[in-house]
């Protein structure tokens, strides 16, 4: 048993109705669990199940807690944590808005063609740059854009499938 | 049946069913309510599915009050002869009183509240009943669907309110959708580990028609998602049986698992632990669980428990968790439990399972399944304190140590003198009632205590209390719900004036309903486990914890048309007993007890397990701390 907080990405499929999602949010700030990054969307084709990806993070013992709370709430159809079930694809969308003229702007496009970011918006004095990756690439081009005009940043938080032919 | 009253004493008849007699209206008793079509379905409006459900599901008793958006429902209600609906006089006395009926028969308990403050005055109970996994499905009337979110009359978003205080809740949008979800509500209520069930219902729903086919909603297997395990994975019990067949110093720790198991978990309990010859413990809710007769049984845990079960957990090599979750109030200071010892735990709820206390075995299902499996598993001719197993002389050893602290005689109190000790009262009360069919609730604080350790209870759901969320007011109108479901036996809450207080008003509804409910009060004119902590760790500033101006209870009784009686002196306590069992109908007897009475052995707030205080006939408990002031 050790206190290191660690990080987990847990996937849930759950019954596509109103109110799942307060119920796993409640869930979350009822105990006092931490919430990293949440998304949500329908996967079927029939509507009936999503999938809600969350990270989360805390000492082992408080993840365990966490997927058996999970587990627990009727609409929760299966509940998987990624990090624990073996290597696994982490993605994140995030429009970035740079705002800036001159070198800083050529700067800006340069740096985002390494990080095969497209530009989706353009003004004469601003970017919209459209990427996706791992959380840990999207967080070290937006710290690259800082200096160069960065003014706006939205992400949709982690998607996540396990690799190989293995579901959840 | 009818229990033996005076004369006068109300109306016999339900008054829905004379009426329906005098006017001829039809029931579902009766033939042809609804125009049945050709494959068995039958046109009919939500109101009318609620009560064929219920009904279909075994329903024989609702606990409700009435408002606008329920008024389609109580129509249905007044039409039928086979559900009857007991009128409380606040919601919050309907859930306990579901809630003393669930506990008392292992069924599920229903309530009916209108919406708006009937839903919002559920919220205690709901969340009593989730705290103590009891078995409820509430049915919460609801605005129109049309007008939610409008702020209409009597709107208050009751699956918002009730989400985190029920197992799960369901707003029902269309009548195709209601049979299933009250057929589901009854399912995930009961199913696992029991818990409250909201099905909040616009009255546009409830007054809509619809199709309904007879039997044709029943959760038989599988639901879609909700399929809690309850058979135990085979080598989990290996290997517990290993460790249990080893043990030098073993114990059961058994909890409010055992009860919702149902009476064959006891069963199992009882021959299990004395086929092995352990010594065993019950939690608050775990009581009954285990024949309290029994030498092999230690008594209660916990802060307020024994001090040989306290000990013998701190102590022990071996412990087995039998349906019980580690509560605070049994662990006391958590890194300081029960440090040397292998922990197997039995739930239905994984989410119990490494919680507070991290185990060695864990094995998840019914634990009335598992103790057979383990009773199969148990060798023939180990154990048993006549020696059989190979550690036999271990065990022999532990029991002279259990018997030791057994010997401080931790519950010891001297009657003396002309004031009344709450121990000495629930001592005669256990006397006199225990070889009668008696069931008994209590209030939340001192008397609690002293009832969970001077009474004692042989078999399971006869011991109905506030474990998880010390409800104040629960016993009372709990007392009430267990009265309903066993008419003829003898019902006693054992009571503090406080929070008898709090839902006093149930009174006039035991008087309608015929239900003879006895109130044993232990008086002390304080919230006396308030004062007990102020005087402990509060520097005797006993802040807002008297209370002046108690009524007449005598006189309060009679204004509700019941009976009481009040005694001083130790010496009537027994005659006062006796008058309270031998009068017809509901009864307070106002028990004047010793003010400054503290519930004794306690492990102080914040103090480990095995520190236990020993009440002041011990010698003990000269300093006063204020350590434990930050803890509740």
């Amino acid at each position: 048993m050790t206190d290191a907080i660690e990080r987990h990405t847990i996937s849930l499929l759950v019954d596509n109705e109103p109110g799942v999602l307060a119920r796993v949010v409640g869930l979350f700030s009822g105990r006092g669990y931490n919430i990293d990054s949440l998304t949500v969307a329908e996967v079927e084709s029939g509507a009936a199940l999503s999938r809600i990806n969350l990270v989360t993070s805390g000492p082992s013992m408080i993840v365990e807690q966490i997927k058996a709370q999970l587990d627990r709430l009727v609409p929760v159809h299966t509940v998987s944590d990624l990090t624990e079930e073996g290597p696994h694809v982490e993605r994140e969308l995030a429009l970035i808005k740079v705002i800036a003229s001159g070198e800083p702007r050529v700067e800006s496009l340069r740096i985002a063609d390494i990080f095969r970011a497209h530009v989706v918006d353009s003004e004469n004095d601003s970017f919209v740059f459209e990427m996706t990756g791992k959380p840990a690439k999207v967080n070290a081009f937006i710290r690259l854009m800082e200096p160069l005009g960065l003014a706006e940043v939205s992400r949709t938080g982690v998607v996540a499938l396990l690799r190989g032919k293995t579901s959840i | 049946m009818l229990s033996p009253w005076p004369e006068g004493f109300g109306i016999r008849l339900p008054a829905a069913l004379k009426a329906c007699a005098d006017v001829g209206i039809k029931r579902f008793g009766d033939s042809n309510v609804a125009v049945e079509t050709d494959n068995n379905t039958e046109r009919i409006n939500g109101s009318e599915m609620i009560i064929r459900c219920l009904a279909e599901l075994g329903v024989d008793v609702i606990f409700g009050y009435p408002g606008g958006a329920v008024l389609p429902i109580y129509d249905a209600i007044f039409k039928q002869n086979k559900i009857r609906h007991i009128l409380v006089r606040h919601e919050q006395g309907a859930l306990h009183a579901a809630e003393g009926y669930a506990r008392s028969t292992g069924r599920v308990g229903v309530v009916l509240v209108t919406s708006g403050p009937g839903a919002t005055n559920s919220v205690t109970g709901l969340a009593d009943a989730l705290m103590d996994s009891i078995p409820l499905v509430c049915l919460t009337g609801q605005v129109p669907t049309h007008m939610i979110g409008n702020d209409a009359f009597q709107e208050a978003d009751t699956i918002g309110i009730t989400r985190p205080c029920t197992k799960h809740n369901y707003l029902v949008k269309t009548v195709e959708d209601l049979p299933r979800i009250i057929h589901e509500a009854f399912y995930i209520a009961s199913a696992g580990r029991p818990g409250p069930v909201v099905v909040d219902l616009p009255k546009d729903v409830v007054m809509a028609d619809g199709d309904y086919q007879e039997g044709a909603y029943a959760v038989v297997t599988a639901h879609r998602s909700y399929r809690p395990q309850t058979a135990p994975d085979e080598a989990a019990v290996d290997a517990a049986m290993d460790l249990i067949i080893n043990a030098e110093r073993p114990i059961f720790y058994s909890g409010g698992g055992i009860i919702n198991s149902g009476p064959a978990a006891s069963e199992a309990l009882t021959r299990f632990v004395r086929g092995t010859g352990y010594p065993i413990t019950n939690t608050l809710m775990g009581l009954g669980g285990y024949p309290a007769s029994d030498p092999q049984f230690l008594g209660m845990l916990g802060m307020h428990g024994t001090y040989e079960a306290n000990m013998a957990m701190a102590e022990c090599d071996v412990m087995i968790a039998l349906g019980a979750r580690f509560d605070d109030r049994i662990t006391g200071r958590l890194a300081d439990f029960s440090k040397g010892s292998k922990k197997i735990q039995v739930d239905i709820d994984p989410s119990s399972i490494n919680k507070n206390v991290p185990v060695d075995i864990a094995i998840i299902g019914d634990v009335g399944k598992t103790l057979e499996s383990m009773l199969a598993k148990w060798p023939k001719q180990a154990g048993g304190k006549s020696g059989k197993s190979g550690n036999s002389g271990a065990l022999e050893e532990w029991w002279r140590r259990i018997e030791a602290w057994r010997a401080r005689d931790c519950l010891h109190f001297k009657q003396q003198g002309d004031i009344i000790k709450p121990q000495y009262a629930l001592q005669r009360l256990y006397e006199l009632t225990k070889d009668r069919d008696v069931y008994f609730t209590t209030e939340v604080g001192q008397h609690q205590m002293w009832a969970a350790q001077f009474l004692k209870f042989e078999e399971p759901n006869r011991w109905m209390t506030s474990g998880g969320l010390g409800t104040m007011g629960y016993g009372f109108p709990a007392a009430m719900g267990v009265q309903v479901a066993h008419p003829d036996a003898l019902v006693i809450d054992v009571a503090g004036e406080a929070s008898l207080m709090m839902n006093i008003q149930e009174l006039s509804t035991m008087m309608q309903h015929r239900l003879p409910v006895k109130t044993f009060i232990l008086n002390n004119e304080y919230m006396g486990m308030v004062r007990q902590w102020q005087e402990l760790f509060h520097g005797g500033r006993y802040s807002e914890s008297y209370m002046d101006s108690l009524p007449d209870f005598v006189k309060l009784a009679e204004a509700f048309g019941a009976n009481g009686l009040r005694v001083n002196k130790p010496e009537e306590v027994d005659d006062a007993i006796r008058a309270m069992i031998e009068t017809p109908g509901p009864f307070i007897a106002d028990i004047r007890i010793d003010k400054t009475e503290n519930v004794y052995p306690m492990i102080p707030g914040g103090a480990a397990h095995y520190e236990m205080k020993l009440g002041p006939d011990h010698g003990e408990l000269e300093e006063k701390v204020e350590d434990g002031m930050v803890l509740v």
